[in-house]
């Protein structure tokens, strides 16, 4: 079990980790992007790859997101990816129908296993697409995650 | 010689051209009725969604249940004659009678009521003597659905099932009594009877820990059966999430696959999943998650008197549905010879309370239970011309006095209803009791609500739910029905997408208008900190002040795409 776990996270006045890292001083928040803060501001998903300076990439079977089918809460959507691409150094997460679509560009080195886990926020039903970089070329993947208004079952 | 069937059959007719008949009489012949030979070496009873249904009830089967994409046509979306022909029910039986909405007046006043705690207890001893250790599984919505199991905060479900002897149990809408409440009847009503609690796909919202053991594994004969738990996937979404807001659901087939081999691992000869996914969602996992041998299935609330066999990359899964409200009780009998499941027989038992004397333990409990409540229980609130009836994809009349009523009270100019399966049948000339009002209201968030909303929003709100109901993709759909619809009319074509299905939206013979505001009443806001009067008091003062309900006039939609002899539609 992860009582002690949670019950230390929840005696950082309930913030995640990172946030009680950046409050720390330990990392600041420009360090925690990878890509460029234009990529991030992009409106658009050619744009938000345009700012990442990344080519368009091409579909991959190799590259697994684990999201829900059907969101639970919009505002914090659990999504993981894996990429068992070798030499995976970079994996971007991008919701489509975000105002601002690219929502994490996670860089990966000295080996890393091409795993990330993070949680994000989805205004509107769309495709959850993830972002692989290794060995210079690009490659992606999606799954869709809808976002509904509830109620109404069974 | 005329057999029984034929017998049965023209007493059937005989009733329908105003013979007077005696239904215990003409029944007395099928006293054979519930014999099953024996087979096999380990049994297991599937009982689900009986929706806390303690007393016989009437249950009419939808006459509209449209399957989408790969689901067109096929079981469970046939209903009717198309139903009876698949499974070979010859029409104007006892059978046709439990598993469609055929004559279902005159079929209800011949055959009488269905289900009952303790006519079903009957039954469950029956099979247990003829299959001694065979395990009783129950598939959730077992809590709720009725004014007393609301008013004792589901504690005369827990003592009935107890008494019932079930063996395992997943949930759903036990889950809107709360986290608190579900973790304390599991940790001690259950726990002290010997009841399992299993749900592979809840998991702490934080680190994703199992909140409930994820299956459990029982022995009959000697061989070990495992039973996974799949609670309902979309709990937090399709009701309030702030009842459960530390925990996380999902469909979760990964978790499903570990656990199945998990339980093969520790020698487990049979798998079944309890679940309560829905049918459709059922039949997609079961060609996706291997090593299983049945999925009993509910949520959906399909009678469907065969398994369907379904394909995956190892080997062939068998997937039922057992109806809901207490109405049948499924039997699957497994040959298991070197250490698999080497053949099956499987029957879903329609629990006629005719044909079964009352267990008097059960009775005597149920008596005890509602004793306290007797006279709010049966307040008389007004008499029905109209046959009252719920179930069914877009619209039925119980829904239509709700909507009607909302309407009236709240002085609204449409209205929503959640397309609810559950709730039972009143016939023409039956007492609307309070009893009875509560069968279709009896939840833990029901609040009335009157909201100023634009022509826009209302379409946004009637594509969402027609997309959880429609969706290609069964593992994006949620299994309830239809909102129901007061004041407006429309057209709906079930085969388009999101934002397409929705047309000709009209209120008193204007078209909608995207940009007006219209007041819309509706009850059971998943939202937290919602307040209104409850939707039993609003619909109760509509049925006072109407004292008859006169033939009602149903708005449905105009079906539109789906063919012109769809088997899921008549």
């Amino acid at each position: 079990m992860n009582a002690l776990r949670r019950n230390v996270l929840k005696g950082a006045t309930g913030a995640g980790a990172v946030a009680v890292a950046v409050a720390a001083g330990l990392i600041t928040p420009t360090r925690v992007l990878a890509a460029p803060r234009a990529a991030f501001d992009a409106k658009n998903l050619a744009d938000a790859m345009k700012g990442m300076g990344l080519p368009a990439a091409t579909d991959s079977k190799d590259i697994v997101i684990k999201a829900p089918d059907i969101a639970e809460n919009g505002a914090v959507v659990p999504v993981e990816v894996t990429s068992s691409i070798a030499g995976t150094s970079a994996i971007a997460i991008l919701a489509e129908k975000n105002n601002t679509p690219l929502v994490a560009d996670f860089e990966l080195s000295g080996g890393a296993q091409g795993y990330v886990s993070t949680r994000i926020k989805m205004g509107a039903t769309a495709l959850v697409r993830a972002i692989v970089t290794a060995g210079g070329k690009t490659y992606q993947a999606t799954k869709e995650v809808k976002v509904t208004i509830g109620g109404c079952g069974g | 010689m005329m057999n029984r069937r034929e017998f049965l059959q023209m007493l059937a007719v005989a009733a329908a051209s105003g013979m007077a008949i005696d239904s215990k009489k003409a029944l007395a012949g099928d006293v054979d009725f519930y014999n099953l030979p024996k087979f096999g070496n380990v049994s297991l009873m599937h009982m689900t969604d009986c929706h806390a249904q303690l007393l016989p009830i009437y249950f009419r089967e939808p006459n509209v249940n449209i399957g989408i994409g790969e689901a067109t046509g096929k079981v469970p979306h046939l209903v009717g004659e198309h139903l009876l022909k698949k499974y070979g029910i010859k029409p104007g039986t006892r059978e046709a009678h439990a598993f469609t909405y055929l004559d279902f007046v005159q079929a209800a006043k011949t055959y009488g009521k269905v289900g009952g705690f303790a006519h079903l207890k009957t039954l469950v001893d029956k099979v247990r003597g003829s299959r001694p250790g065979s395990l009783l599984l129950d598939g959730g919505d077992t809590w709720q659905g009725s004014a007393t199991a609301l008013w004792t905060n589901a504690q005369d479900m827990v003592d009935a099932c107890i008494a019932l002897g079930v063996d395992v149990m997943t949930p759903h809408w036990e889950m809107t009594y709360g986290a608190e409440r579900v973790k304390q009847i599991v940790d001690n009503d259950f726990k002290k009877a010997g009841v399992d609690f299993v749900a592979q796909n809840v998991v702490t919202a934080d680190f994703g820990d199992q909140v409930f053991k994820p299956y459990v594994i029982r022995e009959m004969n000697g061989i070990k059966v495992a039973i996974v738990g799949q609670a309902f996937p979309y709990t937090p979404i399709a009701n309030p999430r702030y009842m459960v807001p530390d925990w996380s659901f999902g469909i979760r087939d990964d978790g499903m696959q570990k656990w199945v081999d998990d339980a093969r691992a520790n020698g487990a000869q049979v798998v079944v999943v309890l679940s309560h996914n829905g049918m459709d969602v059922d039949i997609k996992m079961a060609s996706r998650v291997t090593g299983v041998d049945a999925i009993f299935g509910g949520h959906t609330h399909d009678g469907v008197p065969q398994p369907i066999e379904v394909k995956n990359a190892k080997g062939v899964t068998l997937v039922t549905n057992a109806g809901s409200n207490g109405k049948f009780l499924g039997v699957m009998d497994f040959d298991v010879k070197n250490g698999k499941v080497a053949g099956w027989k499987y029957k879903l038992l329609p629990v006629f309370s005719n044909l079964l004397a009352e267990d008097t333990k059960m009775a005597a409990l149920i008596k005890k239970i509602r004793d306290p409540y007797n006279d709010k229980l049966n307040e008389k609130l007004a008499v029905t011309e109209d046959f009252l009836y719920r179930r069914g994809n877009f619209n039925g009349t119980f829904d239509q006095v709700i909507l009607d009523a909302l309407m009236k009270v709240k002085g609204a100019d449409a209205a929503f209803s959640p397309g609810f399966r559950w709730g039972t049948t009143l016939l023409p000339g039956d007492v609307i009791t309070m009893d009875r009002l509560m069968d279709q209201t009896a939840i833990t968030y029901p609040a009335t609500t009157l909201t100023n909303m634009t022509g826009e929003t209302i379409k946004t709100i009637m594509e969402d739910v027609c997309d959880n109901l429609f969706n290609a993709d069964p593992y994006y759909q949620q299994g309830g029905d239809m909102v129901r619809v007061g004041g407006i009319h429309y057209t709906v074509n079930p085969n388009k997408k999101i934002g397409e299905r929705i047309s000709n939206m009209m209120l008193n013979g204007k078209a909608v208008d995207p940009n007006k505001t219209y007041k819309v009443a509706g009850w059971a806001p998943v939202g937290e900190g919602v307040t209104g009067a409850p939707i039993w008091d609003v619909v109760a003062e509509y049925l006072r002040d109407m004292k008859v309900i006169k033939p009602v006039k149903l708005n449905l939609p105009k079906v539109v795409g789906i063919g012109s002899s769809n088997p899921g539609m008549v």
